[in-house]
Parts: C-alpha cells; structure tokens; sequence
C-alpha cells in the first residue's frame, strides 16, 4: 500500500460516501417528518440510472406508464375525496394539472429522439419522470395510514420496496446498465488521475446538501417540514397539513434519489435490484447519526463509503460484513448514550 | 339440484379430460425468470415457447414454472411438478445452487432432469442420484482448458484472477487453480466481488500491484464488465480473459472500448456468422432466427441450453416410447436410458455424446475462441 493507492481508495470511497450521504440524510429527513423509514429509496436511485441508460441506448422507456398509472391512481382517489367532502374548485383544478402533466410526459416520451438530445436535457426528463413517483407514492400509500404505528408504515415501506424491484426488472430487463460521463476530461494532480465523474459526484452532493440546509433554515416550507418532524401535532395545530408536509418530503427524497442514481450511473454498473445494497449502507450512515443529526449521518456515510474502499483492497470477500457490522457498535454507544423516549403517538 | 349436477357433470368431464392427458407427454420447466439471475432466466423461459411440440407420434406439453431465483422456491416446483403433474421429465432450474438442491426429488422419484446450469457439481462426481441429471452447458473445465491453452501459447507466465463470489467465480477459481498448475502458469492474485458493487476499486489495485501478465475475469452476464473497465482505467496493459459468462452482447454495449480485444471461450453462437458450416451451426442460426422472430432480440446463450434440452428429449422420447407409455415411471426410466444413450446429437451449443459417465457430453466441438474487435465478436485466429 502507497500514497498512490490511498488515494485511489480515498477517491473511491469518497465517492461512494457522498452519495451514501445525500441517502442517509433523506432517510432521515422522511423518517423524522413522516415516521416512515423508507426502503423504496433505493430503487429511486437505479430507476434514474436505467432511465437514463435507456434514454442513451435508445431503449423503450415504459416508465412513463407506470407514472401516467400511478397519477391516473392518485387523481381517482382525489376525485373520491371531492364527492365525499363537497366539491372545491381549487381542488378539482389540481386534479386536471397532474393529469396534463401525466399526459404531457407521455407525449415527450413519445415525441423527441430520445437519444439525441443533450445528456442535461436527458437528466431533466429523467428528474421529471420520476421525481413525481415520490409524493405520488406517498399520496396513494402512505396518506391514507399515515397515524398508524411506524411499525404498519415499515411493512408497507418494504411491500412497496420489493413491489418497485418487481417493476424494476419488468421495465429495465435483467441486464445492468451504464451510461456516458458527463464529460470526459481528467484532472492530474501530481501522479494521480482524478475522474471527472468523481468531481461532479462530489462537486453536486455539497450543492444539494447546502442548498437543502439553506432550504430548511432559512423558507417557510422548510420550516414548516422542520416544525413537523419536531412535534407534529403542535406543527399541525400552527397550520401546517401533514398531507403536504408528507407529500414534500417524498418529493425531496425521490429527487435526491434520482439525482444520486444519474450522478453514479456513468461510475458503475447499476442492476435493478442494485438499489437496496446502496440505500442500506445510506441507512447504516443514518443510524451512526441516530437518525436525528443530519450532520453526525452525512459523516458516519462518507466515513462507510471510505471503510468500504478500503476494506475492498484488504479483504475482498468479507468488505459487506465489515461494512455491516459497523452498526453494531453504534447502536450499542447510541442505546447506551441516549434516553430511549418512546413513540410520540 | 340442478348445481349439485352440473357440478358432477364437470368433475366428470375433468376426470375425462384428465386421462385422455395422460396420453400426451408433459414436461416440466422450472426457470429464475424473476429475481437476482433472472438474466439467466428470462431467456430460458422465452425459449419454451420453441421447444419441440411432438415426438414420436405424441405431443409435448409444457409446463414453465418460475421459481423467482430462490432455491426453496425452485423445491417446490419441483415436489409439484413431480407429485401433482406426473411429468415424465423437467427442464430446470436455472440457478446452480437450486440445481444441486432439485437432484434428489428427481432422483428419488425416478424424473429425468435437465440442467441448463453453469455448475459441474450437478454431474461431477456421478452418483447413483446424479444418474438423473443430464447438462446441457459445457462444463467449465471445458471452457477453462481452452482458455489455459491459449494463454500457454501465448507465453502467458502469471495470472490474476477476479471473479464473483458465488457458485460460478468460485468454481472457476478452483477450475483454474488446477488448470495452472499443470501448464505452470503461476496465479499470483486472485480476488472476488458481488455483483451489485458499485465499485471494485479495491480488487482492482490489488491485481495492479500483483502485476501480472494477463488476467482473468470470471463473472457471469453484465457484471464481467466493471472489472474490466475498471482495469483499464488504472492503466492495465496485459491481455484480458473473459469466460463464456460474458458471452452476450450487453457485455459489448457495456464495455465500449474497454473491452475491446478481450479473448474469451464460448459456444458457437456468438460467432455463427464465421464458423464453418455444421449440423450444429445449422440449429443455431435456426433458434436464433426463431427465438428474434417472437421476442425481437436475440437470444443469450442461456436461452440455448434450455432450448437444447428440449432437443435431447425430442431425440430420446421415440426410443423410450417403445417400451412404455407416457406417465408412468417405466417410461421415465426409459427416457433417461436413451437420454444416457444419445450419441452425435447437434444442438445450440455442440455436439451431444452421452456417457454414462459424461452426463455433459460436450467435446471441444463446444466452444470457439472468440475475441472482440471493432465493438463486435470475431472468431480468434
């Protein structure tokens, strides 16, 4: 092992870290405002990566249907709602703009050559195809249950997890996909190559992260997503539906996962089942920051995207143990550190 | 009343239909078409549709069970194939641990099974319930001695390894490490990764740092990729080998320019357009002909091996059918008697000659050494 070496694995680890993090810090920030740990994160991440790959190899892109169900799903149940609560013209309105917009996307689906048009263009579709899933999602599973115990919201989060890795394999195939950089230039610092990909990895995992720090402190909205996840019921008596605040978060983290999956797609190869490994080292990263502190969690992340790095060089065959069994001694600290308070509800 | 007769009058009608069926021939078929190898599966399941329909005068039925990758899963299908549909044979299933699970309630109840797995552990070392089992891939000390010879002639000295950590890399590893020693090419490292990694980094510097002159990738499907795209990026020189798990076309959308001049051996379908004119050659090109015609793709090599075993059958049920009937165990034993006896049968992947002891039955007229050139597979010369 040399310099050289170190800092190849540290390049790698880093890498890996940041999008461990940007994962840990929406799990946390689901988790604290919705009391929903969410499991289907993962396949947000290798659903950006195969639309994206599928848009660059022009492949059929039959994603769109599943957003144009699930919207058409999400408007029924509204259309429920109105019949029964009276009707409400600001409503009904909101009704008609998800539906243009599930037709819209249908039509560009349909209408441009996918494959040529710029990769950032291609980036946006992919955000605009399915971002919309996540509070979509949240609407038509999570809203109707959303005060029962977090233990109802945990196997409906994994039903919905192996329900989207099913879709996963219909709508992408077996085969792993990878897609072209975003550029191909590489950066020499001294004797060692730095990827290009790996900048922008890191380069947009701060942005996302400052900006989401500057969204909470500094809005209304993120204030209000911050009051929930303190006390909902008070946040809820000062005016702020829990409907919306569970809606936003499913969007913030659908986003965040479907950006980190265009982010590593040109890195790696990403399978459609590949989402659950990825999230799940996010997850240990929100465990080491008790699923509180996003800080402590956007650490402990890069700090397992590093150990992974390195445990890969030392010992290939035993790398998911180590990384897994990391957790152990943080739950034991975190249960022995903290008062255990029990489930607000 | 009348319930209780239409009622009577159906069952009635499905106990008819139900030996009437019993005259036909049924043949199970368990793949992974979902679940972790459901690239493996998937293109054995659409193969089904392109299996034989009749033989000898009778007509095949088949009936494709999916066990989701899932050992247990793959059991069941098995126990309800055997128990509740009376098939006389099964094509299955796709993974290669499922398969050394399966052996027995073939075995124990006397059911000819054909294995379209990667792993020779199915049928190395015979055994009185190993009897059952027929392959239908070549096996990989097969496909492994191909490789050794070449990198012999190439004055290959030292060699690295990566493979999966799983039935396949592993056996690989212990098929090389043999293979090696015997032609004394030294390997000096040898690694493993899943699958899913999103990085293999690591792995990768470590062969680096062993630097050797050529290595081998042993990895099946789309994951044989990233370590060898990984390689080049870190400046690799030496001469990449590829196993038959890399042999379909993913790998070279995949890999780009990365892979570009990797040796590999395989079946012939890869390269049917280049190889000389054989019965084998000839039932190739017509599979993938049939199987692009009703999936618009071509078809993986996977596809193949459960298309061949649909071949052995078709060329043993006429012996077997002279000495019982359809459905009954003498008729299964027979069948596995003539399977055990097919001699200088074509298919997909090869010439078939069964042995007693080669329940494979592939010789070196089972692979061709294939390079990649010009983002397309060549026939290596």
């Amino acid at each position: 092992m040399n310099l050289q070496i170190a800092i190849l694995l540290g390049q790698d680890g880093i890498t890996n870290g940041a999008i461990y993090a940007l994962l840990a810090l929406s799990i946390i920030l689901v988790f604290t405002v919705t009391r929903i740990l969410l499991i289907p994160l993962g396949e947000f991440v290798t659903f950006g990566a195969l639309t994206m790959y599928a848009f660059q190899s022009g492949h059929e892109t039959s994603i769109v249907w599943l957003l144009a169900a699930m919207i058409a799903l999400d408007a029924a149940l509204d259309l429920k709602q109105l019949f029964s609560n009276g009707m409400d013209a600001r409503k009904a309105q909101w009704i008609g703009i998800k539906l243009g917009y599930a037709a819209l996307m249908v039509t560009l689906m349909h209408t441009l050559s996918l494959q040529e048009i710029p990769m950032l263009a291609q980036a946006l579709l992919t955000l605009m195809l399915l971002v919309p899933l996540g509070p979509v999602m949240y609407r038509v599973f999570f809203q109707p249950i959303a005060s029962a115990q977090p233990l109802v919201l945990l196997i409906v989060s994994i039903a919905l997890h192996v329900t989207m890795v099913g879709i996963g394999l219909l709508m992408f195939g077996p085969e792993g996909g990878r897609t072209a950089p975003f550029s191909d230039t590489a950066l020499r610092l001294g004797s060692v190559m730095l990827k290009s990909q790996t900048l922008w990895v890191i380069l947009v995992s701060v942005v996302l992260i400052v900006s989401l720090f500057l969204a909470f402190e500094r809005t209304l909205y993120g204030k209000a997503l911050r009051a929930t996840a303190v006390n909902r019921m008070g946040a809820r008596l000062m005016g702020i539906s829990p409907d919306f605040a569970g809606k936003a978060t499913f969007a913030l983290a659908a986003f965040i996962g479907v950006a980190s999956g265009i982010l590593i797609a040109p890195i790696t190869t990403l399978y459609y089942d590949s989402g659950f490994i990825i999230s799940l080292k996010g997850f240990v990263g929100a465990i080491i920051g008790g699923l509180i502190s996003y800080p402590l969690a956007a650490i402990g992340a890069v700090a397992v995207g590093l150990i992974e790095a390195f445990s890969m060089f030392w010992a290939s065959n035993y790398k998911e143990i180590i990384v897994f069994t990391l957790i152990i001694p943080f739950l034991l600290w975190r249960s022995i550190n903290s008062n255990h308070v029990e489930d607000e509800e | 009343m009348l319930l209780k007769k239409t009622l009577t009058a159906l069952l009635v009608g499905a106990a008819l239909s139900a030996t009437t069926a019993q005259a036909e021939i049924k043949i199970g078929v368990v793949t992974s078409s979902t679940g972790p190898i459901a690239l493996v599966g998937i293109p054995q399941k659409n193969s089904v549709p392109l299996l034989p329909t009749s033989a000898g005068g009778e007509t095949i039925t088949y009936i494709s069970l999916d066990d989701g990758s899932d050992p247990t899963a793959a059991s069941k299908a098995f126990k309800k194939l055997i128990d509740e549909e009376k098939v006389d044979a099964i094509i299955g299933p796709s993974g290669s641990g499922a398969a050394v699970g399966v052996l027995q309630y073939a075995a124990e109840s006397g059911t000819p099974m054909l294995a379209p797995v990667g792993t020779a552990a199915v049928v190395l070392p015979m055994t009185e319930q190993k009897k059952w089992v027929f392959k239908t891939t070549q096996n990989d000390d097969l496909i492994a001695s191909a490789i050794v010879d070449h990198m012999k002639e190439a004055g290959v000295k030292t060699v690295g390894l990566i493979g999966t950590a799983d039935p396949y890399g592993e056996n690989w590893a212990k098929v090389m490490g043999e293979l090696t020693r015997e032609a004394g090419i030294e390997i000096v490292a040898s690694e493993s990764f899943q699958r899913q990694d999103t990085s293999i980094t690591g792995q990768s510097l470590k062969l680096l740092m062993a630097n050797p002159d050529a290595v081998l990738v042993a990895a099946p499907g789309s994951s044989s990729v990233m370590p060898q795209t990984t390689l080049k990026e870190q400046g690799y020189a030496g001469q990449i080998y590829q196993t038959h798990g890399a042999a379909l076309d993913p790998f070279l959308k995949l890999g780009g320019k990365a892979v570009e001049g990797t040796i590999l051996a395989a079946s012939l379908m890869l390269v049917l357009d280049e190889v000389e004119d054989s019965p084998a050659k000839q039932i190739a090109t017509d599979y993938v002909a049939r199987y692009t015609e009703l999936h618009g793709e071509a078809p993986a090599t996977f596809g193949g091996n459960v298309y061949d075993a649909g071949l052995l059958l078709h060329n043993a049920i006429p012996t077997a059918l002279e000495t019982a009937k359809p459905g009954t165990a003498e008729f299964r034993s027979a069948l596995r008697d003539a399977l055990e006896a097919t001699k200088e049968l074509p298919g997909t992947q090869g010439v078939y000659n069964m042995t007693p002891a080669d329940h494979s039955g592939f010789d070196e007229r089972g692979r061709v050494m294939i390079t990649v050139k010009d983002g397309d597979w060549k026939l290596l010369d």
